[in-house]
């Protein structure tokens, strides 16, 4: 137990005045950039980054990683609350804490996402103090099929799940991957699908698809459908807060699986936003009450907000340990880290312990800061659900704007946003689902890139996926849920004459599914 | 919270600063804002704040500097970016040598006649990297190793820089390499490191802490001579003690990366003049020389006929390697 000494020295950096100060100041400005849209942690890591040149580098790395966490954390507020995710990774939460939000409950909503990546976060840390050295293999393992086959398995997770139509599904990730291919293509180095624009030839930006998709496109559902719809009557109940916390330990399994697979797609590097798709395709699948996702289900927040936490926890060791970030926050650290004179590598774990383990130790320091601020913040913005819809519409439309402005300066990037939202408006009145695209524009290029590598590798050989036991196992597993549902339908329709078989829950049938997949 | 007070102090200075004496006929009135032509995290944009940094601590300039990311298109995002800004001297783009390189092989809405080159301001180095345990131990065992197998070279991007060196590696050493691009150098480290790919010709900044943790190492340095000693980085050696590829019976004998600062186009002389003025005086500094020494790379300035020249020459190259590959757009 090497490593518990060391965190413990850790801890005797991490809690000093200054820096327990430096972490609520790094929190409070992190909720900030996390709420407004389009600011994101990424962008506000990168503001910051200037002021902490001067500083020393535990110090300066507490201060971003505080920040961080802040944003994480205020990320899921703007998609619980109006539909709008902040970072790629909170999208998945927005399919049940929205509907949550929206019938009422909206300090439940948020007090949930808080609890659950909490204790995301935390299992994440716990994995980097223990396994540090081993995690850093297991990344090391991963080249491009390896790539390939993770993302596979989080689009395999998802395709068939919701209540539209498969094929539906397939046409939303087909037009998600025809978006993630405008630009420059990594592999060719050609300019792809600009259609004689310009500006296209840096790509569509997530946060641009997103704010259009989700807040500009669910406003116009909401201008037709509820254009006298009240504001939502929100108690401001502190009981509620303690109350949704209390009751997280009941989703113990679900909870324990969502930090298992985002603790895995964090090291791997899938990455958090990956991570919290799949868990929530995941729970859909096996929760008792999967049928019931999408209409506010508490298991459908804690799933993609432990994973997401968790990934985007265990993602930063990739980064100190190999010098990858797993996320787009981590590599603006990195960053960081150079011009601080550090170098990030397996050396840094040798000639910087103050650095490495007061950095730790300040994620568990950090996170409790930024849980407690957090949840004394829901009650403020669970009344913002009170106001009344006629003057949130247009405040609604503001963000959006002044965001997709604010990713690069760019007209074009507000016309996009716009473009998305009829797109998004359409997709709702067609009943076409929303999360299959933007699961295609966000990880669609990575997948592209690392299939079109592998296949590079191998000079054109499907082989390579079954090259070794990991991607084969990977891809197997990708696989079998993709065929899941079609293999449950299969089953349905077998065993058709015998009625007492239509009542069996989800988990029946899923071993039935087993025994007949056996027969075929 | 002494250090709070200290930035706000600065802040502040930085704002009153308004006594500085006229240095060239022009002198920026607004916020100034620096185009990095990559993500956040990566070479271009660690420059670009660098330079804020140092223009920001040692007050070189009255006026604020945000720096924004334009990263997209491999970088194409900012050079367009500055293309639509003619006439605007508060846009200063930092990028590398693809801002003439990349319009030759895509068809990318820019040239570098587009923009107002200021400076080359530092040079980055190319080496050959290969696993710590491979088998070979120079240049020479590992281009006949290379010949009888076919090796995976990793890089970052397509047609540009890194694929460039690699094509030319194959003629010089009379093989043939399977070229697989990522999308930066730090991913193709990690690549090699995991043994997926064979080789890598990464700069020494993007592989420093691969090679002091000892997952790989470099074979050969593409430069005529060795690079100045320094500090040690694995416990026996440091940059001076790699051999050059030449050295070593890999005819290649200079291949470097340049950084460079652009102005948008149709900006006055006075313009110009200002900001080549301002980044001697931000090379002139000691953060600099520190920045410098952090990231491995070569201090260099090139500006004016000198500038021209480089750019002349490294193009009639790049054309060369790519008229031979088949990539020409135009």
């Amino acid at each position: 137990m090497d490593n518990l000494g060391e965190l413990l020295h850790g801890f005797g950096i991490a809690i000093t005045l200054p820096h327990l100060a430096l972490m609520v100041i790094g929190v409070l400005l992190g909720i900030l950039v996390g709420v407004l849209p389009g600011l994101g942690a990424p962008n506000g890591v990168s503001l910051l980054l200037p002021l902490t040149f001067g500083m020393q580098p535990v110090s300066a790395i507490i201060l971003l990683s505080s920040m961080y966490w802040g944003a994480l954390f205020g990320g899921s507020v703007t998609s619980i609350l109006f539909n709008i995710p902040g970072e790629p990774s909170s999208v998945a939460t927005t399919f049940d804490g929205y509907p949550m939000a929206r019938d009422g409950r909206p300090t439940t909503a948020l007090a949930t996402a808080f609890g659950s990546a909490a204790f995301g976060a935390l299992i994440g840390v716990i994995l980097i103090t223990f396994l540090a050295s081993w995690v850093a293999q297991v990344a090391l393992a991963f080249g491009p099929a390896e790539y390939f086959a993770v993302y596979f398995l989080a689009f395999a997770s998802f395709v068939g799940m919701g209540g539209a139509a498969p094929i539906k599904t397939v046409v939303a990730l087909a037009i998600g991957f025809a978006i993630a291919a405008i630009g420059i293509d990594t592999v060719s180095g050609s300019v792809r699908l600009t259609m004689g624009v310009d500006e296209l030839v840096k790509g569509v930006n997530f946060v641009v698809a997103v704010m259009g998709l989700f807040g500009i496109g669910e406003l116009l559902v909401a201008v037709e459908e509820e254009f006298h719809a009240r504001a939502v009557s929100s108690k401001i109940e502190w009981r509620e807060v303690f109350r949704a916390v209390g009751r997280l330990p009941r989703h113990s399994v679900a909870l324990l699986r969502s930090a298992a697979i985002g603790c895995w797609m964090g090291i791997t590097p899938g990455g958090p936003t990956a991570a919290s798709f799949m868990s929530y395709g995941i729970a859909r699948r096996f929760s008792r009450r999967g049928r019931y996702f999408g209409t506010g289900e508490v298991e459908g927040i804690i799933s993609p907000e432990t994973a997401d936490h968790a990934a985007g926890t265990s993602a930063l060791l990739p980064m100190l340990s190999l010098g990858i970030p797993g996320s787009a926050t981590a590599a603006v650290m990195m960053g960081g880290l150079m011009i601080w004179g550090l170098n990030p590598g397996p050396m840094l774990f040798v000639d910087q312990k103050d650095f490495v383990w007061g950095m730790i130790a300040s994620m568990y320091v950090g996170n409790i800061v930024a849980v407690v601020l957090v949840l004394l913040t829901v009650p403020v913005f669970a009344a913002l659900m009170r106001i009344p819809f006629v003057i949130i519409a247009p405040l609604i439309v503001i963000i959006c704007v002044v965001g997709a402005y604010s990713v690069s300066n760019s007209y074009l990037d507000v016309v996009m946003m716009l473009g998305f939202g009829i797109v998004g408006y359409l997709f709702k009145k067609l009943f076409y689902p929303l999360a299959p695209l933007v699961l295609a524009i966000v990880i669609g290029d990575k997948a592209e890139d690392a299939f079109r590598q592998s296949m590079l590798m191998s000079k054109g050989s499907l082989g390579i996926f079954f090259a070794n036991k990991l991607v084969t196992c990977l891809i197997v597993a990708g696989i079998v849920l993709l065929l899941l549902p079609l293999v449950l339908q299969l089953a349905r329709l077998l065993r058709k004459p015998a009625p007492s078989i239509h009542e069996t829950t989800v988990q029946n049938t899923a071993r039935e599914t087993a025994r007949e997949k056996v027969i075929i | 919270m002494g250090r709070t007070s200290t930035l706000l102090l600065s802040a502040a200075a930085i704002v009153l600063a308004g006594t500085m004496p006229a240095l060239s006929a022009w002198q920026p009135q607004k916020p100034i804002e620096f185009v990095a032509t990559a993500g956040p995290g990566g070479g271009t944009d660690n420059l670009a704040r660098a330079v804020q940094n140092i223009i920001t601590k040692h007050k070189l300039v009255e006026q604020p500097i945000v720096v924004v990311n334009k990263g997209g298109g491999s970088g194409a995002e900012g050079y367009v970016y500055g293309k639509a800004s003619a006439g605007d001297p508060y846009k200063v783009i930092f990028g590398t040598s693809n801002a003439w390189q990349q319009p030759l092989v895509s068809k990318v809405a820019f040239n570098y006649t587009d923009l107002t080159a200021i400076a080359a301001m530092a040079q980055d180095e190319f080496l050959l990297w290969v696993k710590q345990d491979a088998p070979y131990k120079t240049a020479g065992d590992y281009l006949k190793a290379a010949a009888s197998g076919e090796f995976k070279m990793g890089g970052a991007q397509s047609k540009d820089t890194d694929e460039v060196l690699t094509r030319m590696i194959e003629k010089a050493g009379h093989i043939k390499l399977t070229y697989i691009p990522f999308k930066s150098g730090a991913e193709t480290a990690v690549q090699l490191a995991g043994g997926h790919l064979d080789s890598h010709v990464n700069n020494p900044s993007e592989s420093l802490g691969q090679w002091r943790g000892g997952t790989q190492r470099p074979l050969c340095v593409f430069s005529p001579k060795r690079l100045p000693q320094g500090a040690k980085v694995t416990a026996t050696e440091g940059w001076g003690d790699v051999p050059t590829c030449v050295e070593q019976g890999l005819d290649i004998k200079q291949y470097e990366q340049p950084r460079t600062v652009w102005l948008p186009g149709k900006v006055t002389p006075d313009q110009a003049a200002f900001y080549v003025d301002l980044m001697k005086k931000v090379q002139a500094t000691p953060d600099w020389k520190d920045y410098i020494e952090k990231t491995s790379q070569v201090d260099t300035f090139l500006t004016g006929a000198e500038l021209d020249k480089f750019i002349k020459e490294d193009l009639e190259h790049v054309k060369q390697v790519a008229g031979e590959q088949g990539w020409l757009v135009k």
